[in-house]
């Protein structure tokens, strides 16, 4: 798995590229990265799905735990482009009721920017 | 040129005298006349052990000398060698069978299998219009690994079967002649349409007419596997230039295995069972899944171990028990619990880890959604609407089914566990072949000898009929002979190596060594060279390996190679072998180069040997015999100026030298002259 976070004009606001396999080898790694980018003040935060090809359990309980420290930071985290495996897991667990999940980033951010606004 | 229909038998002008008056004293029986030949070659071969036997007690005792080890140790190897080649032929000899063939059993089902990749149409044309015009009722196939339009268009034509790989063999590996005759077995099968019995013919064998019904009726006895029938080349010129024809082979050597039931299977022209082939495969695919198995799992835990470090931290844990169970499924296969018992014990544990994985997952979920409970109830900012309390009890109460679903479509990786995907494929029983049942042997570029020896060992047996049957074209050019020699050469030794017949379970003594005396024979291009260095050593240097050439060991060796020669004679009466002795010592870098190759490791290619004619001159691929030959003549003519002008004084040893460097020559000079054939018409 790789990843890189880029941050937007908007302020607090950040999409995180992910890339290959979120799974018990690289669910760990994100956490941290998603937890220090909330601390960082970056709490309102785009996942960029489109490059992950695959998300294990260990992978899906990394997300939350980036949900939980965008909310601890009065941010909030948002999925865009999920893949058909990816919803199907997120179905499952019924975690698609938490996550507020978009088409593309473009309405993601545009939707995260009005929040921010408010 | 009148067309001939097999080999003639040749005899020299004392043989025909000879043959005439014993023809006038023995009744004409075959079978007493056999029974005759078979008794005067033990006596001849019991002499001639003794004498050899009474040779080597001398060199070994009193003829080396001590003074150049270096060179009389490798020559002594090297005559040991050929001695014990020797008695594994007397052996091969010993009771060499007489097939009289039973006629055939009416309403078998056969069929005929032309293999071909890149043969040209009208050269697969001729066999098939042939295999056709077989007089026993059978259906005839062309199998073209070329998946070839006009070959197709061909068939249709004439009116012949038509098969090609299936699609299963996409991205597989396609393990050459062997997987294409064992695609033709399942697709019939597929197809409803197998027959009980397959003859099987290179694209360049055209069958006689009564071939099957000379040979089904072997298969009366329900044990018979395979019958085999020689090999004999219509288009070689005569001399045999290129020493195709191995009518030692497809003779006496054959009917010599044959009598310690070890005719070997030699690829093409031969009739084979279905059921023996099928239960071949089914045995060997057993067999060697469980040795994957083994390996896979056996390895396993070391590859756990190293990849633990990197794990988060309830993943670590599992190592453990990934470890214990691959080390108790190992146990299990020793102590010769069946695999698949053992698999799935050891696929269910890994599902178990990879559960309880996803569960602790789940359940760090619920708590972390607890805990944003907490967040959402304090939150100054709690504007989003989610149903975090919903969701925590979904997943906490249906922990369970939740598992078991995300085990199907979001199970962590089992690399996690040390177990990478190839080996989670073959954990799976997923082998990475088209066919998982390959009923001919598929490890070695010559799949025919491991088939026809893994059929042995599960107590099949085996008929050599001895006539020609079918004939065949041969390589016209010494590049395509010599590629085709190495093949041979180089598959023999892979089977040894993968699969040594001296250990080989379910095999007979006499079997196992009926298979080691080919794969023994294969290595004598080490002596060859030795031999042909000798004299060059003795004739420049006045080096001698032995004490003297005088007295002693003349009359100790020439008993014993006259006899040998007396033996070889006799059991290769009729026969034209000479060509096959001199190309079996002007080879010697072939041999040597087949055996390297293999020891080595290196990957031998299944090269098709081609069915045109490349002319031209090919003495860039006889270096080393042109440079030996030069090597010799001048030492020759160098040592015998030396007697001549006082020298030297070894005139006994230099005769003795000067005999055998002219033996190599002449020996040598077959595939010098072969290196720059010109095909009479060309």
């Amino acid at each position: 798995m790789k990843y890189s976070i880029e941050k937007q004009p908007i302020d607090k606001l950040a999409v995180v590229k992910v890339e290959g396999r979120l799974d018990a080898n690289s669910a760990d790694i994100l956490k941290a990265a998603l937890k220090q980018a909330a601390a960082e003040g970056l709490s309102n935060l785009v996942i960029d799905m489109q490059a992950i090809s695959y998300i294990d359990s260990s992978g899906l309980s990394a997300l939350v735990s980036g949900f939980k420290a965008a909310r601890e930071h009065n941010g909030l985290l948002a999925l865009a482009y999920v893949g058909p495996q990816v919803k199907m897991a997120l179905e499952l667990t019924h975690l698609n009721r938490i996550f507020p999940i978009y088409e593309n980033t473009e309405t993601a951010l545009d939707a995260l920017a009005e929040l921010g606004k408010g | 040129m009148a067309q001939l229909l097999g080999p003639e038998r040749r005899l020299s002008g004392w043989q025909q005298k000879l043959e005439n008056w014993l023809d006038k004293r023995i009744p004409p029986d075959v079978h007493l006349r056999h029974e005759l030949k078979v008794r005067v070659f033990r006596v001849i071969a019991l002499a001639d052990v003794i004498l050899g036997l009474y040779y080597f007690y001398f060199r070994y005792t009193r003829s080396l000398n001590l003074h150049a080890l270096w060179f009389s140790i490798p020559l002594l190897l090297a005559e040991t060698y050929s001695f014990v080649d020797t008695l594994l032929f007397i052996l091969m000899m010993w009771r060499p069978r007489l097939r009289i063939p039973p006629p055939p059993p009416p309403g078998l089902k056969v069929d005929v299998f032309i293999t071909t990749y890149s043969e040209p149409v009208e050269l697969v044309r001729e066999t098939a219009v042939a295999a056709l015009n077989i007089c026993y009722p059978h259906n005839t196939y062309v199998l073209d690994d070329g998946n070839r339009p006009e070959m197709r268009a061909m068939c249709e034509e004439i009116g012949c079967g038509y098969i090609t790989r299936m699609p299963e063999w996409e991205d597989k590996p396609r393990h050459a002649k062997a997987g294409n005759v064992n695609n033709a077995l399942f697709y019939l099968m597929q197809q409803q349409k197998a027959g009980d019995f397959v003859l099987i013919l290179d694209a360049d064998q055209i069958p006689y007419p009564h071939l099957l019904d000379r040979t089904l009726g072997y298969f009366n006895d329900p044990k018979v596997a395979f019958v085999q029938t020689p090999q004999w080349f219509y288009n070689v010129p005569l001399g045999d230039p290129f020493g195709s024809q191995a009518p030692l082979f497809y003779g006496p050597i054959q009917q010599g295995k044959d009598g310690w039931d070890a005719a070997f299977f030699c690829g093409s022209n031969a009739i084979l069972r279905r059921e023996a082939l099928m239960q071949l495969g089914l045995v060997t695919y057993v067999s060697e899944t469980e040795q994957k198995l083994k390996e896979v799992l056996s390895k396993l835990p070391i590859e756990v171990l190293a990849k633990q470090r990197r794990l988060p931290a309830h993943y670590r844990k599992v190592a453990k028990q990934v470890m214990r169970a691959a080390e108790s499924a190992v146990s299990a296969l020793r102590r010769g619990e069946p695999w698949a018992f053992v698999l799935d014990r050891f696929n269910a544990t890994i599902q178990t880890i990879r559960q309880e994985l996803i569960a602790a997952d789940l359940s760090t979920i619920a708590q972390e959604l607890a805990e944003l409970q907490m967040i959402e109830k304090t939150s100054e900012n709690g504007r989003i609407d989610t149903d975090v309390a919903e969701v925590r009890q979904v997943i906490e109460q249906g922990l369970m089914q939740l598992t078991n679903q995300l085990a199907e479509v979001a199970a962590p990786p089992v690399e996690i566990l040390g177990i990478d995907e190839e080996k989670w494929r073959t954990l799976n029983l997923d082998l990475g072949e088209a066919l998982d049942v390959q009923p001919l042997a598929t490890f070695s570029i010559t799949e025919d000898m491991a088939t026809a020896m893994r059929l042995h060992a599960l107590g099949w047996k085996s008929v050599f009929h001895n006539e020609v049957l079918v004939r065949g074209l041969a390589p016209e050019d010494l590049g395509s002979a010599l590629g085709q020699r190495l093949r041979w050469a180089a598959g023999t030794i892979q089977v040894l190596l993968h699969e040594n017949p001296l250990f080989k379970k379910g095999l007979s003594w006499p079997q196992r060594l009926q298979y080691f005396t080919t794969m023994y024979s294969y290595f004598s291009g080490f002596a060859s060279l030795i031999y042909l260095i000798a004299p060059i050593i003795y004739l420049f240097f006045g080096i001698s390996p032995v004490v003297s050439f005088a007295g002693d060991f003349l009359w100790r060796i020439i008993p014993y190679l006259l006899l040998n020669k007396i033996m070889f004679t006799f059991v290769a009466w009729g026969i034209e072998v000479f060509r096959g002795e001199q190309y079996n010592l002007a080879l010697f870098p072939l041999w040597i180069q087949a055996v390297m190759t293999v020891l080595a490791g290196e990957k031998l290619k299944f090269n098709i040997t081609p069915k045109t004619r490349q002319s031209g001159v090919y003495l860039n691929l006889v270096k080393p015999q042109l440079t030996i030959t030069v090597l010799l003549t001048i030492g020759v003519v160098y040592a015998l100026f030396g007697l001549l002008v006082g020298w030297r004084n070894d005139v006994i040893g230099v005769l003795v030298n000067i005999f055998w460097a002219g033996y190599d020559i002449f020996m040598l000079s077959v595939i010098l002259k072969a290196a720059v054939y010109r095909w009479p018409d060309a």
